[in-house]
Formats: structure tokens, C-alpha cells, sequence
């Protein structure tokens, strides 16, 4: 009796001991199932989805206190990769949340109207507004997510979203299935 | 020349060649057209940027644009001529998309530059093998077998090179171009291979050439004879022969590493068209401005080889060639298994060019519509690399585009075996060309996404870090004045005291403009509309600020609560009421948004005649406030007036109208849109 009771008072202490042990050496930081749908976010910073950019809203995803199907700039691919990764059935984006855009788009001064305010700056979510107070203020085409987010702050509505032209190294093909359909 | 063993590779198929056809006649050289299109982007990697401009007379061989990055070279000028054009024209890409040009009118006198643009070697034995990659990157030379890869690059491996491959397979029907060049210019190509050997090291070189070619395989054997470095190979036809990785394999038995470069197994592989131009190049000092190419199908009166200058459209050489003999079926660029439609004739020939096949309709087999695949294996037993065309298919045409790239879909070579035994006539090769620059896109769109969120983090940081600073900031501030304010009583108020003594009547006026001044600042909330009492609040502050100066220095401190820092705010805070109201006239931010409304208002309404009666009373003499307000007016009846005295309100209030009434007009728009 005794024997079995030092016994199992042994191997809990033993495995307590290991599990204390593989807690703190192998203690994971952050939570790895936001950055996993942090990473499937288009990372636009646009905050459609009603969260203050991409990183909050996968919080929220995680938690399960938002849908996967807020996010317009992600569209149907972007739903259907969350809904692999959550294990959740994939559904329609909420249009509550906007529309998917058709092609991609990049946001343009119209140098020649600019104020040099700097508001887009302050607004823009990826510093890729370049200016100065009182000097003309430029988009970097390359670092630019297309979110609109510096369109409602401009007081002279300077700013416009232009199509991101194909070009021959972007270009894709077309599959033939959809053509054959089509 | 002693028997060697040869490997062969797996697949592959015997093809109806057609190459009689365009063999016929010698090697003709084209006359200079009347115009150059002259694309910037005719290699792999990065487009080269124009050092010429629209007007600028240029002479054959001059440099026209230059390399931008590492994998691009230069662009030359075919001919002498006048640029006419830089702008994006159709180029000769499965795209069908334009791209930038540069555009020449020749002048027929084919001037060249009177000194090259560098020296002729006489002794390229005496030429460091670096020297000889400078010489070919200027030179513009990029693979003339179809990839145009920067030939400088394959130049410098970097590391020991086994075996230099000459690839003469030309397995493709119909192009003829690499055969009529090793036959007819076999030296040009020994002596080519030979500054290549130089450049890049390697003991020796195999020239593989498939056995239906033998005018070229006794001329190059006869030209290789003054090398014992070179051998002459002789590989059977069998389509993809010609593969780069399909010639290794027979030559030398091995095989090129998945998703690999023949370097990583100690070969480099170059085009006999290559080693010529890397010849003329260094000899000569002559960049690339012409090829060899073929001209040919059931279309054209007769088919035949051209030595043509890059940048010739193509329809200048299908006239040379006797012109249509009937409307072609399809036109291509390239062969009928790897090449690619094109949709006109007036495409320029590029440094990639190598076939130009006009076939009459119903000469190749017919994009016919497809039926379902029956899962009947004739793919994969054709494929020359293996893989496993049906499961690439499915996964292309299911959008499984990560499962097709484990079944390693970048290591298709697009040879189009599959597609041609497929009886169900299922055009693969397009599902495979789809999914690859399907994954591409997604790559890219990753690698933009990363970018996005590594500067939105590193945003988030610098607005926390100014914060942080602000906020110490402010409790350094608060501490300071703390101290300031327990010396104050003590240190300054005898002396004080005895100021306000000497100034006799000062202190009641001091105390008269300190409240006078506390007015003018609370001025600003209390008649925030009413620009002329903001006006006048400003003027008295100002006055009870010049009376509180002239004042002894310590008498602030004789009125009890008002200290000099009190003094500054108040003095601070009476300046900026006295600015606000007269804004459109001193301050030049205001200003510019001003005459940028008035300059848009202008664009946008032609007439702002009956808007500006509406305009706001206050508005009416100032011909810049009277546009703000005319524009106002016009975009945005709906702003609140209640913002009509300060420039900036009126803006964002009118901008604000205008999003909501866009907003409105598009339905479905969001409407949860952050304003």
C-alpha cells in the first residue's frame, strides 16, 4: 500500500518536474495562430474589417470575436485560405465590409493641386506618403497597399486610386479552363 | 573523331520536322527597314533606360539605353537614323502588352559610329576573362536561343566549370536559323566558343547537334579541327532534344538538380548564335544589333533565313520572303510546340527572336476545344523530365496551385509533349504556364505584403516612441515649473513688491491688461464664429501684451496668480486669435489650400457665377475667399456653415460633402468608410 502510494507520488513528482520544465524552455511567445492568420491578411492596414488594421483584426479572428469574412482586400481567396487554416466553412465576404476591388490599385497625388498639408501622411498606414508641411507630397507607388485611407483626410481631394497597369513581367495567364467557360 | 557514348533522356517525341522548308536558300541579309522598333526590354531581368532622346540622331551600334540593375543590358541602335519615339509599343511577348520602345526612322545610309564604343581585341588570348564579360555585357548580348537570359551572367559562374555545351539541337520544327549558321558560319562559332572557354575557364567544350543536320555537323567538325579543346557531338532527333537539360542529360549522362542550374553540376550551356555574337563582339567591337532568323511556314511564298537588324518588323521580312502566299492560320514566335501567337505582323524582331512561323490554316494542329482528360497516362510516358503532367493539371485547373509546385511544376520546361499526345487534345502546357505565373502573382503579393506589414509595425513603433517622448516631455515641463514656481515667492516678490512702487500707476494697468488678455483667450471658444470680436479680442491682447511689457519687469508677479508663463500663454494664445480670422491673408498655408480650392473650383466648375451669390457675406471682397467659397458652394451645399470663417474648416467641411455624396452615388460603396 505505502509502495504504491510512494510510488505514484514519485511519478507525479517526476512528470510534474518535467512538464514545470518543458513550460518554461519550451514556453512559446505570442499567440503563433495570429501571426498564422496574420499572415494570410493582405496587410493593407485598411481597417474595412472594422479593427484598426490587419494585426488587430487576426486577434480577433483567433478569438473568435470576428468573422473571417471581413476583409474586402483579402477577398474569396483570402476567406477560403482562413477558412482552411480555422477548420470553419468558408463563406461569402460580408459586404457590410466592402467589395473586393476587381484589379489592384495604387494611390496618386495630383502634384499640381497639392497643398502640402501632410494630413495623408499622418493617415497613411505604411509611411509610404513622402512630404513635408508646405512641400508637394508624392506616393511611393511600390510601398503603397492601395487601403484609401488618405483619400478622406486630403482637404483639396488631391488624391485618386489608378489601376496598377499589367505589365509583360506581371502579367498571368489565363487559365484555359476559365477561358473555355468564359 | 572517336565514337563517344551518348545517354539520351527519358520521353520526348519524333516530331514532323518541316525544316526543309526554310533550308533551301543561304542565309540572306535583310536591308535596313524604313523603321526600328527597338523594345527596352528584349533579355530577361530589368529593362534597360534610354540615353537618347525623341529628336536625337543616333548611328548604327551607338548605345541607346543603358543597363539598370545587375540581369539587364544595353540596347543598341541597328542603323543610323532619328529617334522618333520612346513609348510603349506592342512587343513580341505571349502578353500581347506594350512596353516601352525605343522608335527609329532610318535614314538608309546605315552610318556607323565612327570610333566603336570600345576597341576591337586583336589577341583575345590577352584578355582577362573579366574584360571579356565587360565586352559582352556592353555588347547587349542576351541568349539568342529564346530565353534572352544576359549572356555576361552565364559568363561569370563563379566557380569551376567542368564543360562548355554548345546547344545546336535545334529540335523544334521549322527553325532553321542555328543550322544554316553552323554550317555557314562554323568559324565565327569555333572562335566564339573559344573566347567563351577563355571567359569562363573551363577545359573543354562539347558541340551537341542532332543527326538531321549533317551540313552542319561537317562544317562545324571541319571549323573544330584547329581546337583539340572542342568535340563535335552527334545526338539523335528526338524532340526535346534541344532542352537544355535534355541535351546535359544525353551528352554527359547527368541530370540537372530540380528547380537547378546546369552550373550546379559544373556545365554551362550556350546558343551557336551566342558564341558568334560574343565573337563579333569582341573582335569586331560589334554589339548585337542583328540574328540570324527563319522565316517560314506554309503561309509565306518563300520560307527561308534572314540576317536580319533587331528591332525590323517582322512583316518587312515576311515581304522579303515573297510576302503571304495566303492569309496565315496562325502566326507565331518561336516554333509550333514552344512558341507563341502573335497577334500581328508589325511586332519588331527581338534579341529572343529566332522563328517567325506564319503556317497556313490547318498546317498545325488546331486549337480545338478539349475534351475531358480520360486518365489515359500518354503524358506522362512523353514527359522528358518526369513529372506527372496529369496531377499538375488537375491541381492547375483546381486553383491548387501550392500542391502543383510540389509536384514540382517549376521544373516543366513548357516542351509541349503532353499536350501533343493528349488525345483528349487538352491544351497542358497553358494550365502549367497558368499555375507558374498564378504562384508568381501569389509570391509576389506575399513578398508585398510582408513590405507592408514590416513598415506598418515599424510605424506603429515610431508613433508609440514619439508619444513616450512627448509624454516625458511634458513631465520634465511639469517638473520644471513645479521648481519654478517654489522659488517664486520666495526669491521674487520683495523685489517685486518694491518694482511696483517705482512704476506708481503701473500695477493697475499691468492688472488691467493681464485680465484684458485672459479675455482674449478665452476669446477664441467663446465667439469661435465671429470673426471680428476674435479680431478684436486679438487687438487688445496685443495692446494689454505691449502694456504689460512696457511695464516694470516684475509687475506680472504683484497681480498674484499670473506668473510669466501664464503672461506667454496669454500672449501666445492672443497672437493666434489676432492670425485666425485674417488666415487668407497672412497665413501661407491657408493661403496655398486657399488658391488650390480656387485653382480646382476653377477646373471643375466653369461656372461659379450663381454659386458665388450664395456665398457667405463675409466672403465678398476677397477674390481668393470668394473662389473657396464659389467652390464650396458648388461641391458641397451641404457643408455646415458654421465653419465659414476658417479656411481650413471650410476645405475638410467641402471635401468631407463631396466623399458623402460620392459615397451615395455608389451604391454598395461601404458605408462603414473611415472619413
Amino acid at each position: 500500500m505505502l509502495t504504491a502510494i510512494l510510488a505514484l507520488a514519485g511519478l507525479s513528482a517526476a512528470f510534474g518536474l518535467g512538464l514545470g520544465y518543458a513550460a518554461i524552455r519550451f514556453k512559446v511567445e505570442g499567440d503563433p495562430l495570429v501571426d498564422r492568420i496574420d499572415s494570410i491578411l493582405p496587410q493593407t492596414q485598411c481597417g474595412q474589417c472594422g479593427f484598426p488594421g490587419c494585426r488587430p483584426y487576426a486577434t480577433a479572428i483567433a478569438a473568435n470575436e470576428a468573422d473571417i469574412n471581413q476583409c474586402p482586400p483579402g477577398g474569396e481567396d483570402g476567406v477560403l485560405k482562413l477558412a482552411e487554416l480555422l477548420g470553419r466553412d468558408p463563406k461569402p465576404l460580408n459586404p457590410d465590409n466592402g467589395v473586393a476591388k476587381a484589379v489592384p490599385t495604387v494611390a496618386v497625388i495630383d502634384e499640381a493641386v497639392c497643398i502640402g498639408c501632410t494630413k495623408c501622411i499622418q493617415a497613411c498606414p505604411v509611411d509610404a506618403i513622402l512630404g513635408a508641411a508646405q512641400q508637394m507630397h508624392t506616393v511611393i507607388a511600390a510601398e503603397c497597399t492601395g487601403c484609401e485611407l488618405c483619400i478622406a483626410p486630403c482637404p483639396v481631394d488631391c488624391i485618386s486610386m489608378q489601376p496598377i497597369a499589367e505589365t509583360p513581367k506581371t502579367w498571368r495567364w489565363p487559365s484555359p479552363a476559365e477561358a473555355q467557360t468564359a | 573523331m572517336s565514337l563517344m557514348k551518348l545517354f539520351g533522356f527519358r520521353g520526348g517525341l519524333h516530331l514532323d520536322y518541316r525544316k526543309a522548308l526554310s533550308t533551301q536558300q543561304p542565309i540572306r541579309v535583310a536591308p535596313v527597314p524604313p523603321q526600328l522598333i527597338l523594345p527596352l526590354s528584349q533579355h530577361a531581368g530589368a529593362p534597360a533606360k534610354p540615353v537618347v532622346k525623341v529628336g536625337d540622331r543616333v548611328l548604327r551600334g551607338q548605345t541607346l539605353a543603358q543597363p539598370d540593375g545587375y540581369v539587364s543590358v544595353p540596347v543598341h541602335a541597328s542603323s543610323s537614323g532619328t529617334v522618333v519615339a520612346i513609348e510603349p509599343r506592342p512587343i513580341p511577348h505571349v502578353s500581347g502588352l506594350m512596353a516601352p520602345c525605343i522608335v527609329i526612322d532610318t535614314d538608309g545610309l546605315d552610318q556607323a559610329l565612327p570610333e566603336p564604343e570600345w576597341t576591337p581585341v586583336e589577341d583575345v588570348q590577352a584578355l582577362s576573362p573579366q574584360a571579356l564579360r565587360d565586352l559582352v555585357r556592353r555588347a547587349g548580348i542576351a541568349g539568342l536561343g529564346g530565353a534572352g537570359f544576359p549572356s555576361f551572367i552565364k559568363l561569370s559562374p563563379g566557380r569551376p566549370v567542368e564543360t562548355l555545351i554548345i546547344n545546336g539541337a535545334e529540335c523544334e520544327p521549322y527553325i532553321t536559323c542555328d543550322q544554316l549558321l553552323m554550317a555557314e558560319r562554323a568559324d565565327e562559332i569555333v572562335s566564339g566558343v573559344q573566347v567563351i572557354l577563355q571567359a569562363i575557364g573551363a577545359p573543354h567544350c562539347i558541340i551537341g547537334i542532332e543527326d538531321n543536320k549533317p551540313a552542319a555537323i561537317a562544317a562545324l567538325r571541319q571549323a573544330a579541327q584547329r581546337d583539340a579543346r572542342i568535340r563535335v557531338a552527334v545526338v539523335p532527333t528526338r524532340y526535346p532534344q534541344g532542352g537544355e537539360k535534355q541535351l546535359i542529360q544525353a551528352l554527359t549522362g547527368l541530370e540537372v538538380p530540380s528547380e537547378g542550374l546546369p552550373l550546379d553540376i559544373g556545365l554551362v550551356v550556350h546558343n551557336p548564335g551566342t558564341a558568334r555574337a560574343v565573337w563579333r563582339a569582341v573582335r569586331y567591337a560589334e554589339p548585337l544589333i542583328s540574328r540570324i532568323v527563319t522565316v517560314t511556314g506554309g503561309a509565306v511564298a518563300q520560307p527561308q533565313n534572314f540576317e536580319a537588324r533587331i528591332g525590323t518588323p517582322m512583316r518587312f521580312l515576311i515581304d522579303l520572303a515573297g510576302g503571304y502566299v495566303q492569309a496565315p492560320g496562325r502566326l507565331l514566335m518561336g516554333g509550333p510546340m514552344m512558341g507563341f501567337a502573335l497577334p500581328s505582323d508589325t511586332l519588331p524582331l527581338i534579341k529572343s527572336t529566332n522563328c517567325v512561323l506564319a503556317a497556313a490554316p490547318g498546317e498545325l494542329r488546331p486549337d480545338d476545344d478539349a475534351m475531358p482528360c480520360i486518365r489515359c497516362g500518354a503524358c506522362q510516358e512523353v514527359c522528358p523530365i518526369n513529372l506527372l503532367p496529369q496531377q499538375l493539371y488537375w491541381h492547375a485547373r483546381g486553383k491548387e496551385y501550392e500542391q502543383a509546385r510540389e509536384l514540382n511544376l517549376f521544373d516543366c520546361i513548357e516542351c509541349g509533349c503532353c499536350a501533343q499526345v493528349c488525345p483528349s487534345h487538352i491544351p497542358l502546357v497553358q494550365y502549367y504556364r497558368h499555375a507558374k505565373t498564378e504562384i508568381w502573382a501569389g509570391d509576389r503579393d506575399q513578398r508585398k505584403a510582408d513590405l507592408a506589414r514590416e513598415r506598418h509595425e515599424a510605424r506603429q513603433a515610431r508613433i508609440e516612441r514619439e508619444e513616450r517622448e512627448k509624454e516625458e516631455a511634458r513631465a520634465r515641463k511639469k517638473a520644471q515649473l513645479a521648481a519654478r514656481k517654489a522659488e517664486t515667492p520666495t526669491a521674487e516678490a520683495p523685489p517685486a513688491a518694491a518694482g511696483a512702487a517705482a512704476a506708481g500707476s503701473d500695477p493697475v494697468a499691468a492688472a488691467i491688461a493681464a485680465a484684458r488678455a485672459k479675455k482674449a483667450q478665452a476669446a477664441p471658444s467663446a465667439n469661435a464664429d465671429d470673426p471680428v470680436a476674435r479680431a478684436m479680442a486679438a487687438a487688445q491682447a496685443r495692446k494689454a501684451e505691449r502694456e504689460a511689457g512696457s511695464a516694470s519687469p516684475a509687475a506680472p508677479a504683484t497681480t498674484g496668480g499670473d506668473d510669466p508663463v501664464t503672461r506667454a500663454i496669454a500672449a501666445a494664445q492672443a497672437k493666434k486669435a489676432q492670425a485666425a480670422p485674417s488666415a487668407g491673408a497672412d497665413d501661407p498655408v491657408a493661403r496655398a489650400m486657399a488658391a488650390a480650392q480656387a485653382r480646382k473650383a476653377e477646373r471643375q466648375a466653369g461656372s461659379a457665377g450663381p454659386a458665388a451669390a450664395a456665398a457667405p457675406t463675409a466672403a465678398t471682397d476677397d477674390p481668393v475667399a470668394r473662389a473657396i467659397a464659389a467652390a464650396q458652394a458648388k461641391k458641397a451645399q451641404a457643408a455646415p456653415a458654421a465653419g465659414a470663417d476658417d479656411a481650413v474648416a471650410l476645405a475638410i467641411a467641402a471635401a468631407k460633402a463631396r466623399k458623402a455624396a460620392r459615397d451615395e452615388a455608389v451604391i454598395g460603396k461601404d458605408p462603414t468608410d473611415p472619413t
